[in-house]
């Protein structure tokens, strides 16, 4: 089931090329994936999906669903039970260098500095020490951080250290790069501000996203692809576009009737399975 | 509801209240001047009732510890039994730290060897002395056995349980950067267990002081313990007092040092 | 560790360890570590006799005395160094010290002030146990949430109803460990006093077998320590474990 959305747009903007399409071929397929834990705790059930190239598509279901198990499957980090999961043609076996991941509690090593953490995924395979300072010199600066690059995790505020988990990600130039609820351990204005900066990153790096959140006004916002999980043992059970002209003011969306009816209707679904 | 007049909206705070002598007195560094002098007029007086015949006053330790600083003793002793600490220390560490993390990444080790060291740390290891006598005889070997057995157990471990309690978001976090197994055990596992390690090795420091000094005790007095034993045989209480003080207070000495270094090298959060 | 699927405790490696040890007691070094069979034997010849169960009785005896000396100093000493920082900032000095120093070189002073009896003993107990105890109970008291004893404030506690109501039980998983930890001290300095003053208790026993070179009669007390000291951890672990589980949610 897809719903399809009238354009929102600030200005009276009528142009239908202006909305993206996105027809474009999938860099991640996930098919028929299966994950059942020991202690027969049953994750997933049998998940068909496809992610566009080049777009942000968002896993978005209630809590203990099995998103974060999906993304971590399609990371490579845990082996599905059954079904199978394709990046760019090839089946994955294990995390690989076309894949990067972003972490919930942003896994920094905490007795290496900012630059260190960022160059961690360059130093693992083997990059010469300038070059990999270099590439994560301009991520640092990409991301906002320029000036810290000496400092150390616990002199961070969460935000920033968010900010070196996704330079690191950004840093080993992958195709796909994997956000497992990047944004739900800093605060609300930190947080928006992330949103926003993660719509110029999709726009202009050329990769893939996909991200988990249980925020339902972050997902309608970030996203080019919604898919709805349901609760455990998961299925998909929608599939939102919600076609949403970036460009304008960021607050406006927020504000926007047609932005809040896309948020409004999703809720409805969730609730669905939560009564 | 405007708030036109910041200044008078706000409550006042109260102003700073001036330091007066009784904030000097409970100044950290005050009270643990007064407190050391209080337990030293506390012994010199002990001394002068006398509270035992066998209780110098702490002016007359101080004399016999002059005594044995100015004819040699003292350095002497310490050169001696120094020597089987550092050796044992040494070897302590090395095969201590080298096993922990055997037993931290190979889980059949750990189910072979750890229930030895367990059962090592809530004996009363003192108790085996006798034997390392019987089966290395009353020379340096036997002491520098006696510091491996008082040392190795609380490393190995801290050092086991410092591999096995690394945070799992960081491993995960270094496969899917993927890290080979040495790559991950290289920089990620043992840089997250050194704070725990290095505090391993300054347990197993005061653990080793006290086989040192215990077997000097029981095994054959050398060193230090020889100038205890001895001037408590001849009833020479400053001296013996003396002794006992200078080692006490080099161990500690030494033992706040490696702690020292601990909080710079691994803990720069906690640095005021 | 698991073996063609079958999961195996912990502590199951000593089984084969006691192979080894019985293998080892036939070889040349069966002189120094007699093979573990006999040693069980004389376990059972020598734990009925006189000489053993006075030595039990002493041991005992100074054992006990000692451990409640220390945690009736040491607990209200570590409550008084938690609420009070003056005392805190005079006594955690020497509390430190004490914890870091070889006590073992202590011990011989004891022994001249106080003769080559029981007294020493206890004494060297209290002295290796208390410090861990005093420690162990001030961060207890510490690490009580203020907004706890803001509660029974509220509720009209007086002074006496919140040390006991609210105090001594959020305190307590950290007292139970400091009380494990200063028994296992405790232990330690039974036997290091004992060894030192060697006319006393087991310190005669290990003193007679020594001499006379019976290693088997040597183990034999040894392995009955040995399995004491672990059999009292565990059973103040279990003790600990019970009253932890409300340990991190304070």
């Amino acid at each position: 089931m897809t719903l399809d959305m009238e354009a929102l747009t600030p200005r009276a903007m009528t142009d239908p090329a202006a909305i993206p399409a996105l027809a474009t071929r999938p860099i991640v397929e996930v098919k028929s994936v299966s994950k059942t834990y020991a202690g027969g705790i049953e994750a997933l059930s049998g998940i068909s999906l496809d992610f566009p190239e080049g777009r942000l598509t968002t896993l978005l279901g209630p809590s203990g669903c099995g998103k974060t198990t999906l993304l971590k499957i399609i990371a490579g980090l845990i082996p599905a039970s059954g079904g199978q999961v394709f990046v760019d043609g090839r089946e994955v076996k294990g995390p690989g260098p076309e894949r990067a991941f972003v972490f919930q509690d942003f896994a920094l090593m905490p007795w290496a500095s900012v630059i260190r953490n960022v160059a961690f995924g360059l130093e693992l395979r083997g990059v010469a020490h300038g070059e990999r300072e270099a590439i994560a010199e301009r991520q640092i600066a990409r991301v906002g951080l320029k000036g810290f690059e000496r400092k150390y995790p616990h002199e961070l505020s969460g935000g920033m250290r968010q900010r070196v988990g996704l330079a690191r990600a950004l840093a080993v130039d992958a195709k796909v790069v994997l956000m497992d609820e990047p944004f739900s351990a800093v605060d609300e204005q930190t947080r928006r501000k992330f949103q926003e900066e993660l719509l110029e990153l999709v726009a202009n790096e050329g990769k893939s996203f996909i991200f988990v959140t249980h925020s339902i006004e972050e997902a309608v916002y970030v996203s080019d692809r919604i898919a709805l999980l349901s609760r455990r043992p998961s299925r998909v059970s929608a599939i939102i576009e919600p076609k949403i002209v970036r460009g304008g003011d960021p607050e406006k969306i927020r504000r926007n009737s047609a932005y809040l009816d896309v948020v409004e209707d999703i809720w409805q679904q969730l609730k669905h399975y939560l009564d | 509801m405007q708030i036109s007049n910041l200044s008078t909206a706000l409550p006042t705070r109260p102003a700073p209240a001036t330091s007066d002598w009784r904030d000097v007195l409970i100044h950290p560094l005050v009270l643990r001047l007064l407190s050391f002098a209080a337990v030293l007029a506390l012994w010199e007086y002990a001394g002068r009732i006398p509270l035992s015949p066998a209780f110098p006053t702490f002016l007359e330790t101080m004399g016999g510890l002059g005594a044995i600083i100015a004819d040699g003793t003292l350095s002497k002793a310490f050169l001696i039994t120094l020597y089987p600490l550092v050796i044992g220390l040494a070897v302590s560490v090395l095969l201590g730290v080298g096993l922990g993390v055997l037993m931290g990444l190979h889980e059949p080790s750990e189910w072979l060897i750890a229930p030895l060291f367990i059962i090592a740390q809530a004996a009363p290891l003192a108790a085996l002395i006798p034997i390392l006598t019987f089966a290395y005889g009353i020379g340096l070997t036997a002491k520098i056995m006696t510091v491996c057995i008082m040392a190795m157990p609380v490393i190995v471990l801290n050092t086991l349980g410092a591999v096995r309690n690394t945070p799992k978001s960081l491993l995960e976090m270094s496969r899917s950067f993927l890290a080979s197994r040495s790559q991950g055990i290289r920089l990620v596992i043992l840089p997250a267990a050194s704070p725990m390690i290095f505090a391993g090795l300054r347990l197993g420091c005061a653990a080793a002081f006290i086989g040192v000094i215990l077997a000097e005790l029981l095994i054959t007095p050398t060193g230090i313990g020889d100038v205890i034993s001895y001037n408590q045989s001849v009833a020479d209480y400053p001296k013996m007092y003396a002794a006992i003080l200078a080692i006490i207070v080099f161990a500690v000495l030494f033992i706040e040092l490696l702690e020292r270094i601990e909080v710079t090298l691994f803990r720069p959060e906690s640095r005021a | 560790m698991v073996i063609s699927g079958v999961r195996l405790p912990m502590m199951t490696s000593l089984i084969v360890w006691a192979v080894i040890w019985e293998i080892a007691g036939h070889t040349e070094a069966g002189f120094i570590l007699p093979p573990l069979s006999r040693i069980i034997w004389r376990v059972f010849e020598i734990v009925p006799t006189a000489s053993f169960l006075d030595a039990l009785l002493i041991t005992g005896r100074a054992f006990l005395f000692g451990n409640a000396i220390a945690i009736g100093i040491g607990v209200p000493l570590g409550i008084l160094m938690g609420r009070s920082v003056i005392a805190d900032r005079l006594l955690l000095p020497w509390v430190n010290l004490f914890l870091s120093a070889p006590l073992s070189a202590l011990v011989p002073v004891i022994m001249v002030l106080f003769g080559l009896g029981e007294t020493t003993i206890i004494l060297t107990v209290v002295l290796f146990s208390m410090w861990i105890i005093v420690l162990n109970t001030r961060a207890g008291i510490r690490a009580i949430s203020p907004s706890l004893v803001e509660m029974a404030r509220s509720f009209g506690a007086n002074a006496w109803q919140a040390f006991s109501r609210i105090y001594l039980w959020a305190a307590l998983p950290e007292i139970l460990a400091g009380i494990r930890l200063g028994m296992i001290r405790a232990v330690k300095g039974v036997i290091i006093g004992q060894l030192l003053v060697s006319v006393v208790g087991f310190g005669t026993l290990f003193e007679i077998y020594q001499s006379h070179f019976l290693m088997e009669h040597f183990w034999a007390l040894l392995l009955v320590l040995f399995s004491f000291a672990f059999t009292l951890n565990e059973l103040l672990a279990g003790l600990e474990r019970r009253f932890a589980y409300y340990a991190a949610s304070r």
